[in-house]
């Protein structure tokens, strides 16, 4: 073999993976926040904020999801039918609750009434914390090894209703919410709202807290409920991803608490990809038990075609995504500046 | 019967992707038509300087951002449903359809990113920069239109890999996505989003002008989008007649069903309506030699008969030969419209005067929607009992774990809530109220459009 292209594919669906997390997980934790804004008139402002600053992304970020499941059908087949078979019923509460999301965010947005935006907003902050919390459970899922390889051969029940799974599914929406309150100290600052952003300061010191207390008492479920993943993260290749999220945790932690929130930002996500990637990196080379990666690989022919193609594809993207961001950074300070006059 | 023969948790499967496939469908046309006709708009307004055009292109994009949220969401849903449902379809297979979707998403990204800076960047840019953003929007929806009917052409022809001991070995990715069903699938299915969409917008302004708003701005909102859906209907209904000719050539078993042939003879005679019943088809009327003549050139021809497979590989008749007929009817009815508008216009410079005119077209929307969801239906009902055609059984690639029926009751009461939001959302849109222009933008709602 010339290259590891099957290094390199799952490499690149765990980029993908991570974008996903660290931005639509975001998007998300905006939704658990608009939850928890309060009543419609006192909530407003934080509401605002919110809608704000994840309308313009959303959509790219979701992109991410679909760009993970495709590769992991084309990259890893057998391993996609697996998962997908036996956890279809936690996959499928997570399809429903990101359509009832988006819907009903781009709803709200153009409904000027109050009982519609009500409606909306309250399907929208709903779904925001079910649908990370169902695809928590699949991460939990696969971590402790539920899956086993074949289409539906494990249980479809116990295989995510679990411990893992149950931690795993808190730990993303609990990440999430931290992530949103984390960048919205800084957008909240950014838009001269500085009451807003001390608010979003005091929730993500809070929520940071409780995220780091629950990764610790993950360790101790992962110990009891999948042995493996536990001893590669505290004794093997992967407990130097650990230690990294764990600093950049702590770091975090104290940074908001000195209102740097721009380096927040950075270090909040360092965390997070720390984890995922101590979690991969851990489990690797197996994906499902007994099935390692050079097993599960479509052939190379079809990874090689992918790979060049999305090559290709970084080469269109990556100018155009500079273009979007460069055009509504101009653009931004222009119409704040117009808009006294109207 | 969609259902057929199999067991309930198979029906429930196949039911639950009939219905978010022809959900998305719709929105999908949209998003591949609407940006090209807007763009068409925005032109014209800067071209000759009339600001109806432009007032209609901002409209019009104002409804993209809301159809687009809801075709990605419904998109999605379709990816997971490809392995909740079909795990022995895509555990196999997924890597030799993968490519395409790999492409898509691509031109997914490249949507999304124009997308927002077409809607968000309006006052920002100037008119012809503006313009030149929508572009590459344009491509990349008829791009992943393109990608996604070749991973179902594949599915109707498939090629580009062979099998061994359950695993499919010498995948060659190309090939499966230039398969033989590739062009005929793409055209067709391209331009009917075309026609999904220009007939779908004029006929918003064909009910509004048989209220009584003649002005200006609703006589162009129907004339430009129906000028582009009348020009493309008579090349689509000749991409029809090559589509029905491939699928005589290699899907002969579909094409017994779409006509009702039973029995393999020469000479068939051409079916137009009836049913099939017991190995029958009743009260249909016949046109001698019709099909022989139609489908081979050849009034004499031999078309094969539903008797040459067995009962278990036939497909469902009725419900193939009726979508048949449907899309072939309505194609032919807009062609009518089409001409009725062309011989007006060139005699007059004018829009026909009579009220039937503007009632057929504010039929044609939902007419051009039942041929494209008929269509669909030929080619997805007709290619049963197979999901991968001659290959894989649609029983052998559903999910055997239990309770799939209750999915589907879920799944439909979801889309059932979100069809009423969304005709609601987008029928409050069209009012005439500010709005915002951007619509996930609620701080420009000061930037009205009269
Ligand atoms: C606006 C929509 C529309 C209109 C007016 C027509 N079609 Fe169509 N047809 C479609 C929209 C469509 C479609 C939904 O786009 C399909 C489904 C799959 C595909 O590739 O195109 C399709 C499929 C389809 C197939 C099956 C292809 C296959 O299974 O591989 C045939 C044989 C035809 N069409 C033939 C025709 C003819 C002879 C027409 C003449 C009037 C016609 N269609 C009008
Ligand atoms: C281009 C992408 C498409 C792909 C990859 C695709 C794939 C599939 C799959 C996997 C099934 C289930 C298995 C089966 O019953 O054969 C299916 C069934 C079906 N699809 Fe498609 N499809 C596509 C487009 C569409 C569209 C746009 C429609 C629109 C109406 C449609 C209509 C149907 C119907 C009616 C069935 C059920 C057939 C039956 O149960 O008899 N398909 N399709
Ligand atoms: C199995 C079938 C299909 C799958 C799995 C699928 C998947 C998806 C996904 C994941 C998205 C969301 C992308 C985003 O976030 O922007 C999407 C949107 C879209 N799909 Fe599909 N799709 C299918 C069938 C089709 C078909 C048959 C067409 C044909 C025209 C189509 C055209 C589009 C377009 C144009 C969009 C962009 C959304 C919009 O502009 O409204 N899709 N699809």
């Amino acid at each position: 073999m010339i290259m590891p292209l099957a290094e390199i594919m799952i490499a690149v669906m765990w980029a993908g993976l991570t974008a996903y997390v660290l931005f639509a997980g975001a998007d998300f934790g905006g939704g658990v926040w608009d939850l928890l804004a309060g009543g419609s008139r006192t909530g407003q402002h934080r509401r605002a904020l919110i809608e704000h600053s994840i309308g313009p992304v959303w959509e790219a970020n979701h992109v991410w999801l679909i760009f993970v499941i495709v590769l992991m059908w084309t990259g890893i087949p057998g391993v996609f039918a697996a998962v997908a078979s036996t956890l279809y019923i936690p996959l499928t509460l997570a399809a429903l609750g990101i359509i009832a999301r988006g819907a009903a965010f781009a709803f709200r947005k153009v409904s000027t009434e109050l009982w519609q935006r009500r409606l909306f907003g309250a399907a929208f902050a709903f779904s925001s914390v079910a649908t990370p919390f169902f695809l928590g459970t699949v991460a939990g899922a696969l971590a402790s090894g539920r899956v086993p390889a074949g289409i539906a051969k494990g249980d479809i029940v116990s295989s995510w209703v679990n411990p893992t799974s149950a931690m795993s599914g808190a730990l993303a929406v609990g990440t999430a919410a931290y992530l949103a309150a984390a960048y919205l100290t800084r957008d909240a600052q950014r838009a001269g709202e500085d009451g807003l952003a001390e608010e979003f300061r005091h929730r993500a010191l809070v929520c940071g807290a409780v995220v780091g207390l629950m990764s610790a008492a993950g360790l101790l479920v992962l110990r009891a409920d999948a042995p493996r993943l536990f001893d590669a993260l505290t004794a093997g290749r992967a407990l130097p991803l650990l230690v990294l999220s764990i600093a950049a945790g702590l770091v975090s932690l104290v940074l908001l608490w000195r209102r740097a929130y721009r380096a927040v930002r950075l270090t909040a996500a360092l965390a997070v990809t720390g984890l995922l990637w101590g979690w991969g990196v851990g489990q690797y080379p197996h994906l499902l038990p007994g099935v390692t990666l050079d097993e599960a690989a479509a052939t190379d022919s079809v990874l090689a075609a992918t790979l060049g193609s999305l090559a290709v594809g970084a080469v269109l993207l990556l100018p155009s995504l500079w273009w979007l961001y460069a055009t509504f950074q101009r653009g931004h300070t222009e119409a704040r500046e117009s808009r006294p006059s109207r | 019967m969609l259902v057929g023969a199999g067991d309930a948790d198979l029906g429930a499967a196949r039911m639950q992707m009939a219905l978010s496939l022809g959900w998305h469908i719709v929105l999908a046309c949209l998003g591949v038509g609407m940006p090209a006709i807007t763009l068409l708009a925005e032109w014209r307004g800067h071209r000759g300087g009339d600001v109806h055009y432009r007032l209609l292109a901002r409209r019009w994009a104002r409804a993209m951002g809301v159809l687009f949220a809801v075709g990605a969401v419904s998109g999605t849903i379709l990816s997971f449903e490809m392995g909740l449902l079909w795990p022995g379809l895509m555990g196999v297979y997924g890597q030799v359809i993968g490519l395409p979707f790999a492409l898509e998403g691509i031109a997914f990204f490249i949507e999304a990113i124009f997308l927002g800076i077409y809607l968000y960047a309006w006052d920002r840019l100037s008119p012809v920069a503006h313009m030149l953003t929508g572009i590459p929007i344009v491509l990349a929806g008829v791009a992943s239109a393109f990608f996604v009917v070749t991973a179902n052409a594949w599915m109707q022809q498939p090629t580009g890999f062979q099998v061994s001991g359950g695993r499919v070995v010498a995948v060659d990715p190309w090939a499966a996505m230039f398969n033989p069903a590739t062009p005929p699938q793409t055209v067709h299915m391209i331009l009917a989003a075309f026609m999904v969409a220009g007939f779908g917008i004029a006929s918003v302004y064909a009910v509004a002008m048989l209220r009584g708003r003649r002005d200006r701005y609703h006589r162009l909102g129907l004339l430009l989008p129906l000028t582009v859906a009348a020009v493309i209907t008579p090349v689509q209904i000749g991409v029809g007649d090559w589509a029905a000719h491939f699928v005589a050539d290699n899907q002969p078993v579909k094409l017994a069903a779409m006509e009702g042939v039973f029995h393999t003879q020469r000479g068939v005679p051409l079916h137009l309506g009836g049913i099939a019943v017991d190995g029958e088809m009743r009260y249909a009327l016949e046109i001698p030699y019709g099909l022989s003549l139609l489908a081979h050139w050849n009034p004499h021809a031999e078309v094969m008969g539903l008797d040459r497979v067995p009962f278990a590989d036939q497909p469902p008749v009725n419900v193939v030969h009726w979508a048949f007929q449907i899309m072939v009817g309505l194609g032919f009815a807009l062609l009518a419209l089409s001409a009725w508008l062309a011989v007006a216009w060139i005699r007059r410079r004018d829009l026909p005067r009579s009220p039937w005119f503007l009632r057929g077209a504010a039929a044609s929307g939902v007419a051009a929607v039942l041929a494209l969801e008929a269509g669909w239906t030929v080619t997805e009902v007709g290619r049963q009992p197979w999901i991968v055609y001659g290959v894989l059984r649609t029983s052998a690639a559903v999910n055997p774990a239990p309770g799939l029926v209750w999915g589907f009751v879920l799944v439909t009461l979801v889309y059932a809530v979100l069809t009423v939001a969304t005709v609601y959302v987008l029928r409050r849109l069209a009012r005439d109220r500010p709005v915002p222009v951007a619509p996930q933008d609620p701080d420009v709602d000061d930037e009205r459009v009269v």
